[in-house]
């Protein structure tokens, strides 16, 4: 089985408080010199069929209407090399 | 014949039946209504409820947004059919693009919940012509997503079309972007609010019952159209 992976983030305008927290919390653990976090979302799909452009363009309609808000995320659509 | 609006209940949805009793209060007579079932069952208007829809997977609303139910309400609020999302309600609303802009994790990161003063902005809408522009009330407020967020045009866009219904007063709870607390679409008919008027109906469990104008504005509003 083919697998494709969809990575969503929210758009480099939108504040992420989520990342900011995860930020702070990481020098009191002593995890220094990280300048900046941000928190998205990866989706694993199992393709049943062929990764060819069919299969990749219907999921990247739907990470564009369902995955992902695209009016305040980013994705990317990637294919995964198969497992052996 | 008596007005009916319906209240759609999705799995996960906590104050339909708060908004129920707010729609009976203003006189009119609610239906419930299921996500699954695309009928309407001939209501004049539609409330989406707060709550957790879809226990707020994937995003809130994002998930409800494409419910059979959904279908129907996008379709007729696209005729003018006046739609009032609460809440998550609002969320669902914004997903389905109904209205512009979207709702994110609260800049605090905390659930908020508090009695919240807002200022009536547009009371033009549907949902707000029982209300005078520049009035103040105060209902409930409880979210963890309420930020509402959309692109500086977005924001012009709404501003210089009197499209923002409501703003955070004193407080803003939730760092929305120009104290946005609820909007309308370009016809009036679809309005999101964050804050719960649905809860603010009632001496006994409300702050005030300084709510209650919502669901009668859009009795008038029905029985005048």
């Amino acid at each position: 089985m083919a697998r494709v992976v969809v990575d969503v983030m929210l758009k480099p305008e939108i504040l992420d408080p989520q990342g900011q927290a995860v930020q702070r919390a990481l020098p009191r653990l002593g995890f220094t010199g990280i300048a900046d976090v941000r928190q998205g979302k990866r989706f694993e799909l199992e393709l049943e069929g062929p990764v060819d452009d069919a299969a990749l363009a219907r999921i990247r309609e739907a990470a564009e209407t369902f995955l992902a808000n695209t009016v305040i995320e980013d994705f990317t659509v990637r294919v995964e090399e198969e497992a052996k | 014949m008596t007005t009916r609006v319906g209240v759609v209940t999705f799995p996960g949805s906590l104050d339909d039946r708060d908004a129920q009793r707010a729609v009976r209060l203003a006189g009119a007579e609610p239906v419930a209504l299921w996500h699954r079932d695309k009928d309407l069952h001939q209501v004049d208007a539609v409330v989406l409820p707060g709550g957790f829809s879809y226990g707020d997977y994937l995003r809130c609303g994002a998930i409800s947004r494409f419910s059979p139910v959904m279908d129907t309400i996008i379709e007729q609020a696209k005729l003018g059919m006046p739609v009032l999302g609460i809440c998550n309600g609002f969320q669902v609303l914004c997903e389905s693009h109904l209205l512009p802009g979207a709702l994110t994790r609260n800049d605090s990161l905390h659930f908020v919940c508090r009695d919240q003063k807002l200022r009536i902005e547009n009371a033009g809408t549907a949902w707000t012509r029982d209300y005078s522009a520049g009035q103040e009330i105060v209902v409930p407020l409880k979210n963890g997503e309420g930020r509402f967020v959309a692109d500086a045009h977005v924001l012009d866009e709404l501003e210089a079309e009197g499209r923002v219904v409501a703003r955070y007063l004193d407080v803003n709870p939730n760092g929305s972007y120009r104290d946005i607390a609820g909007i309308t679409n370009a016809a009036g008919n679809v309005v999101g609010l964050m804050p719960h008027p649905e809860h603010a109906v009632e001496p006994l469990t409300g702050p005030t019952t300084e709510g209650l104008g919502f669901f009668t504005s859009v009795l008038k509003q029905l029985v005048n159209a």
